[in-house]
């Protein structure tokens, strides 16, 4: 990421900035954040070009942890250290917590409606293709890759056979798969 | 919950609790979510300190509500608090679970990340990001093929695949706000279309 703050690269200006823009984020995102982080960071806040999103991304489901919560860690803490990590979490974290334990109240009175857990599923199948959709989105991002379009799709490929059809654990995809990947990176980038 | 157990905590039961999440978290990889498995081990099946529909519904209403997913890990400390006596230590739960789920992985997560920025140059680096840029993005696709199919399953739920099929198109090449996407699909589910 470079550092410069230009017009079209623009910087969170302070940590209340960053709690707030994190409870916004959370607080639009039904079903996981990830589909509103990457529009509204990427393509409204522009605090991340595509690229460097996939980047952080990358480290963030790498790591342990839920991959928006340490998203929001890592940008926050790339601007303000370790306060702005704290400032960022708790954006995405503190607001959201109460409405859930609402919710929790709430669903204890109407759990057996069925139109509930009929909108309940539609919501669900609503939920997947945002997921999805992001996918394709920043599929956009690997043109620069230095793998190369085709390795990148092949990995790619890959990888969604083996986690969406064969429903392999995680982490020996990360470990198999990415390892190579990033091996084969090695190789290809210049020392 | 009418079948909610009733449970006598100790500070020994609470520390357990609060332990139990703490190992966890440095197994969430991929999100808490992939240690739910341990989780219903640990609170179900071992220490019965929540009902089976305590737990399926701590899931279910964090997936509904708005926030990331791993508030479900809240709810079910708030669960075990209400079982063990109502709202002031549902709330110690949901401070012990949650603090528990996220402090190590946080604490982890933050200092890779600020390692990796001061030597964002370095070739082995570099070589990360580049190379697991491919592999990110799949799984990206991946999960939504997993949600659609939770919630679809058989081919005769095509009406749930054809619509998680046209919001990926309508995302992926339109500007449309995601909460009329969302407020779509509660209405379709509430009057049976899908």
């Amino acid at each position: 990421m470079t550092d410069a703050r230009t017009p079209d690269h623009p910087h969170p200006r302070s940590l209340t900035d960053l709690f707030v823009s994190f409870t916004v984020l959370a607080l639009q995102g039904f079903g996981g954040v990830l589909t509103v982080v990457q529009r509204e960071l990427v393509e409204k806040k522009r605090w991340l070009t595509r690229e460097e999103f996939v980047e952080e991304w990358a480290v963030a489901q790498v790591m342990p942890g839920p991959n928006v919560v340490n998203l929001a860690l890592m940008i926050g803490g790339r601007h303000f250290g370790i306060k702005g990590a704290m400032a960022a979490l708790a954006g995405i974290i503190t607001v959201p917590l109460f409405l859930v334990l609402l919710l929790a109240l709430i669903h204890a009175q109407f759990a057996s409606h069925a139109g509930v857990a009929s909108a309940l599923r539609g919501m669900g199948a609503v939920a997947a293709g945002l997921i999805a959709a992001t996918g394709f989105k920043l599929a956009g991002a690997l043109v620069n890759n230095v793998l190369g379009i085709g390795l990148c799709a092949l990995f790619g490929v890959l990888c969604f056979i083996a986690v969406a059809l064969l429903r392999w654990p995680l982490a020996y995809v990360l470990l198999g798969l990415g390892g190579l990947a990033c091996v084969m990176a090695y190789r290809k980038l210049k020392p | 919950m009418s079948d909610a157990p009733t449970l006598v905590f100790g500070a020994g039961e609470w520390l357990g609790l609060f332990l139990h999440f703490l190992t966890l978290s440095l197994l969430s990889v991929g999100g808490a979510i992939s240690t739910a498995p341990d989780m219903h081990r640990f609170l179900v099946e071992q220490h019965h300190w929540l009902t089976d529909a305590q737990f399926n519904a701590s899931i279910a209403i964090a997936q509904a509500a708005p926030g990331p997913n791993v508030l479900f890990v809240a709810l079910m400390g708030w669960n075990v608090g209400l079982n063990a006596g109502g709202m002031p230590a549902g709330l110690l739960g949901v401070a012990l679970s949650l603090s528990g789920v996220l402090i190590p992985s946080t604490v982890l997560t933050y200092a890779a990340a600020q390692w990796g920025h001061r030597n964002r140059e370095m070739r082995a680096v570099r070589a990360f990001k580049q190379g697991m840029a491919p592999i990110v993005v799949a799984l990206l696709i991946a999960t939504g093929w997993i949600l659609a199919s939770t919630n679809g399953g058989s081919l005769e739920d095509w009406r749930v695949w054809l619509l998680t099929a046209a919001v990926t198109v309508i995302v992926w090449r339109t500007k449309i706000h995601l909460l009329w996407l969302l407020g779509a699909g509660a209405l379709l589910g509430w009057f049976g279309f899908v």
